[in-house]
Parts: structure tokens; C-alpha cells; sequence
């Protein structure tokens, strides 16, 4: 009987700890969300809830499709270079000797020990060398080069966890190593390259310092580095109201990517602390 | 591939060193995209930021030749120099934070009980949001006339009259750890939650079995066993802290009167506000040297430890 109750308590207090705490943790965001639609700025001076923040954010500065179509640029291409890159590179590493392996793996890992403004403020000389400043796609090719020693790093992984026996039959059914790699290895490697493709997503488009650095222009402007100089009132007064539904349309994608893709993240963490 | 293995030696060995330069010539062309980015967009920018480090370099116009200047006026900033001793204690003040908090909802997360897969997406949710959004958002719920969080402390009876969050020095500090907890605690949580479940079941049915409390388990076996976790914790979160930037320059920009200013706001200050990208490059390279040094300290201090 005791033991019964003994149980039955911990049970209790396990459930409400946690309830408290999420509700913690989850409160800040459903008050962004939750303000961005009530109150008088939300429905032009009534109470209830309205539309007009999102109609105000959608004029601001060069126009919120502006912001989201410049950041839709970047995550796309980062996250098909990053597969891209890593996909190749990662089945290199695994699957075959050449001079400089080792020198390539370490070069890439050590992108993980230098500071990103380290090496943001040289790149931004060298793009200004050769006219590529104020460009989407050289803000995405950065990017791509600071996903590489996670991509890298679980692509090959992903590679050397797959039997030699599966391309040698494809190589004898006279498939070259990259009709091999296309028809045979990459649908065995998909669930990492789900992983790398997830973790690109949510880097690229919430990255603020590259973007910050590299774009001077209004109209190349990303989401992030809009919604930061609409905080700053660059344009007027701060619009409070407007913010917090910026902040809803950056935050959606991110957190529909992540409930639905939850345990791929987790993946990641698990395969770094599996294999050291 | 071993096809060939009645070939005479000679003619083997020939073929054998073909196999090995058409892989090396395979190798080499699948990896050269990975090399193309790491030479031209890594090492190249690091040994311009050297380079740069070592000469007058204005935004716009020509450079010019004046090493060690740059390394010498650092010492004179005095910008950067309390921004050292700021970014030490943030860092400090925050790993500590985020390895109590983290390994907290870790332990409480690691049962089994029906309904805790949705306690972790809640506590890990915050971290899908960017660190920039997040900053933004604190900074609407710490404003008094629009955000609800003054109410709510007024309330609960814990301030009276108007709070000013960020108005201080102390209290922008602190509401900026209380914002970036919220945003990386989770993230932590689950880098720790992957290291106490890779802790083999066994191990705490025989600690069970000698009778050994909950404290006792936690100290004696959980933590040494989830050292090299905690480690990973360690580099991450110092690593991530000693180069904050987004947290301070979105959520308090600096302020109030250059107080909250973090080594990396400095040097971004000194290249894109005072247009001198030759000093912000011999910052740059202090940081990086010096951000290498702590965590291979790190490093070695658990390594040392692990082998007595």
C-alpha cells in the first residue's frame, strides 16, 4: 500500500515539475504568437484580435515578401550545397585512399575551432576583390563551408556504416563509382543526409552575422537582418506590434521543420556521441 | 574487384598499383568540391586575416605595411579591453547556468514514462527558433508598455513600481542570460540526454543493488560516467559564449553605456563602425588564439583526470 502511494506521488510530482516547466518554456512563444494577432495594434485601436500587424510587416521597408524570398534564396541553395558537398566529400573520405584525406577531414574540422568574424571580415575584403559583396549566393556558399565539418563528419560516418559488398555489386554490374553512389548508396545514406539537410535549413535561415556583414543593401536584406533593423527603428519608431509577427513568420518554418523532423536532430547528437 | 588473384605476381602488383592511382584519382575528384571550400573560403580568408592583421587596412582605399601597430593599439582599446573581462564573466556566469539547467531536465527527461517524448520537444523548441528571433522576442517582453512580464512580476508581488530590464548594467546582463537559457537549454539538455543513455541499464541496477541512494548514484556513477558528455557541454557552450554576439547586439545592443559589449561586438565595431578592418583582423586573431588555448585546456585538464 505504501509503496503504492510512494509511487503514485513521485508519479505526480514527476508530471507536475514537467508540466510547470514546459509551460515555462513554451509560454514565450505562444505570447509572440498570441500578440501578434490581439491587442490594439493588432486591430487598429480596437480590442480582440486583427490582421494588421501582419499588414503593416508586410509593407515594411522592401516588403516582407522581399525579406522571406531573399532568405528562402539562401537556405535552398545552402542546404543543396551543403548536401551537395558533403554527400561527395563524406563518401570520399569512407570509401577511398588518395593523398590528403586525413589533411582534408582535419582541415574541415578545424572550420569548428575558428571564430566565424574571424573569418567574415578577410572574406568580405576578398568578395569586394571580386565584386560578389552584397550577393545572396556568396552569403550561402559561406554558409555551406561552415556546415561542412558537421556534414562532413556524419556523412562519412553514414558512408563507413554501410557494407563494401553493396557498391561492389554495383561496380561488377559495371556502374561507375557514381552510378554506384546514385542507384545503390545514396537511398542507404538518406536518413544522415536528412540529418545534414535539417541542420542547414535551421543554420541558414536563422543566420545573422553573415548576412549582417556581407549585405548592405535594403532590398538583399534577409528576414533576421530585417526584423533586427526594424527593432533598432531604423525606419521610424519601433513597431512592437509588427515585430512579433515577424518573428512568427521566421520562427514557423523552423519549428514545423523541427516537430516533424525531431528525431533526425537528435540523430545527430547521438551518431557524434556514438562515434566520438 | 579481387577478380584477378591468378595473375602472375608481377603483373598483379602492376594492377594493383593502377586500382590504387584510378582511387586516388576517384577520391581526389569526389572530395574536390569539399577542398574547393575549405582553401578558398577557410584557409585562404584565415591567412588574410593574418595578413591583414599586420597592416593599416581602411574599409575603403589601399593598405599599407605597419605590423605590430594593430597588436599594439589593442591594448589601448579600451573598448575591447573590458569587453575581455565581460565576455569572461558571461561566459563563466552561462556554462555554469547551462550545465546546471541542462543536466536537470536531462535527468528529469531520461525516464520512460508515457507522455515524455512531448516534455523534451517543449523544453527543445526554443532552440529551432534562431538566436536573433529569440533576442527580438525577449526584447518585446521585456518592454514595459507592450510586454507582459512586468505585470507578471508585479503580481507575484516580486517588483513594485516599474521594472527596467534592461535599463542597468546588472539588469541587462541578467536578462540576457535569462534569455539565451531559455533558447540553449534544451539544445544542452539533449546533448546530455544522448550521453546518459548511452550509461548501460546494468549499472544502475547493480548501484540499486548495493543500496546506494539517488545522490549517492548521481555523483558516484551517472557524473563520472558522463564526463566525456560534459566535456562536449563545456567546449560547446564556452566556445559559443566567449564568441556571443547576436544575444548583446540584437537584445541590448551594447548597452546601457557600452556595458554589455562582448569581444566580438568590439571587433565588429572596429571593422564596420570605425572602418579599420587591420585592427579588427589583429582582434580577431587574439580571439582566435585564444579561444583555441582554453579549449585544448580544457581538454587536456579532463584528459589528466581521466587517466589517474
Amino acid at each position: 500500500m505504501t509503496g503504492n502511494l510512494v509511487k503514485r506521488l513521485r508519479g505526480v510530482s514527476f508530471y507536475s515539475t514537467n508540466v510547470v516547466l514546459a509551460v515555462l518554456f513554451l509560454s514565450p512563444l505562444v505570447w509572440s504568437f498570441y500578440s501578434s494577432v490581439h491587442g490594439p495594434r493588432a486591430t487598429g485601436g480596437k480590442g480582440g484580435f486583427g490582421p494588421d500587424n501582419y499588414i503593416r510587416l508586410a509593407e515594411y521597408g522592401a516588403g516582407l515578401g522581399r525579406y522571406t524570398w531573399n532568405t528562402s534564396v539562401v537556405t535552398v541553395l545552402t542546404v543543396i550545397g551543403t548536401l551537395l558537398v558533403t554527400v561527395l566529400g563524406g563518401y570520399a573520405l569512407a570509401r577511398f585512399q588518395f593523398p590528403g584525406k586525413n589533411l582534408l577531414f582535419i582541415g574541415a574540422l578545424a572550420i569548428l575551432m575558428v571564430p566565424h568574424p574571424t573569418i567574415l571580415v578577410p572574406l568580405y575584403t576578398m568578395l569586394n576583390w571580386v565584386g560578389l559583396q552584397n550577393s545572396l549566393v556568396s552569403v550561402a556558399l559561406v554558409l555551406v563551408m561552415f556546415q561542412l565539418p558537421f556534414g562532413l563528419f556524419m556523412m562519412r560516418n553514414a558512408f563507413e556504416a554501410l557494407p563494401k559488398e553493396l557498391e561492389e555489386a554495383a561496380l561488377l554490374d559495371g556502374c561507375g563509382n557514381l552510378g554506384a553512389l546514385r542507384r545503390v548508396l545514396l537511398p542507404a545514406v538518406t536518413p544522415a543526409m536528412v540529418t545534414v539537410g535539417m541542420f542547414a535549413f535551421l543554420a541558414s535561415w536563422n543566420e545573422f552575422l553573415t548576412p549582417l556583414i556581407f549585405l548592405t543593401e535594403g532590398r538583399n536584406f534577409t528576414l533576421p537582418i530585417a526584423l533586427v533593423s526594424l527593432r533598432s527603428g531604423e525606419m521610424g519608431t519601433v513597431d512592437l506590434g509588427a515585430l512579433q509577427a515577424g518573428i512568427v513568420v521566421a520562427a514557423i518554418p523552423c519549428l514545423l521543420m523541427f516537430t516533424l523532423l525531431q528525431r533526425h536532430y537528435v540523430r545527430g547528437f547521438t551518431a557524434g556521441a556514438v562515434r566520438g | 574487384m579481387s577478380t584477378i588473384t591468378s595473375a602472375p605476381r608481377s603483373r598483379r602488383s602492376d594492377g594493383a598499383r593502377r586500382r590504387a592511382r584510378t582511387e586516388a584519382t576517384s577520391g581526389l575528384l569526389f572530395s574536390l568540391p569539399a577542398i574547393l571550400f575549405v582553401v578558398v573560403l577557410f584557409i585562404v580568408p584565415l591567412v588574410l586575416a593574418a595578413w591583414m592583421s599586420l597592416n593599416d587596412w581602411p574599409l575603403i582605399g589601399d593598405p599599407s605595411f605597419n605590423a605590430p601597430d594593430n597588436y599594439v593599439a589593442i591594448s589601448n582599446n579600451k573598448l575591447f579591453m573590458d569587453s575581455v573581462l565581460f565576455t569572461l564573466k558571461y561566459t563563466a556566469v552561462v556554462t555554469v547556468i547551462f550545465l546546471a539547467v541542462a543536466l536537470g531536465l536531462a535527468l528529469l527527461v531520461q525516464s520512460t514514462r508515457p507522455g515524455v517524448g512531448l516534455f523534451r520537444t517543449a523544453f527543445l523548441l526554443p532552440a529551432a527558433v534562431g538566436v536573433a528571433s529569440s533576442a527580438l522576442l525577449f526584447y518585446a517582453m521585456y518592454n514595459n508598455d507592450y510586454g507582459p512580464l512586468d505585470d507578471v512580476l508585479r503580481a507575484l508581488g516580486l517588483i513594485s513600481g516599474d521594472a527596467d530590464f534592461l535599463g542597468t548594467p546588472n539588469a541587462a546582463f541578467a536578462s540576457t542570460v535569462l534569455m539565451v537559457t531559455w533558447r540553449f537549454a534544451g539544445f544542452y539538455m539533449i546533448v546530455l540526454l544522448t550521453g546518459l543513455q548511452a550509461i548501460p541499464v546494468e549499472v544502475y541496477e547493480a548501484s540499486r543493488m548495493d543500496g546506494a541512494s539517488w545522490w549517492q548514484t548521481l555523483r558516484l556513477i551517472t557524473l563520472p560516467l558522463l564526463k566525456p558528455t560534459i566535456l562536449l557541454v563545456l567546449v560547446l557552450s564556452v566556445t559559443g559564449s566567449l564568441l556571443a554576439f547576436e544575444p548583446f547586439y540584437v537584445l541590448t545592443a551594447g548597452g546601457p553605456s557600452n556595458s554589455t559589449v562582448t569581444m566580438v561586438i568590439a571587433m565588429f565595431r572596429e571593422a564596420f563602425t570605425l572602418f579599420d578592418l587591420g585592427s579588427a583582423a589583429a582582434i580577431a586573431m587574439v580571439i582566435l588564439v585564444a579561444l583555441v588555448a582554453i579549449n585544448l585546456g580544457q581538454m587536456y585538464a579532463f584528459r589528466d583526470k581521466d587517466k589517474k
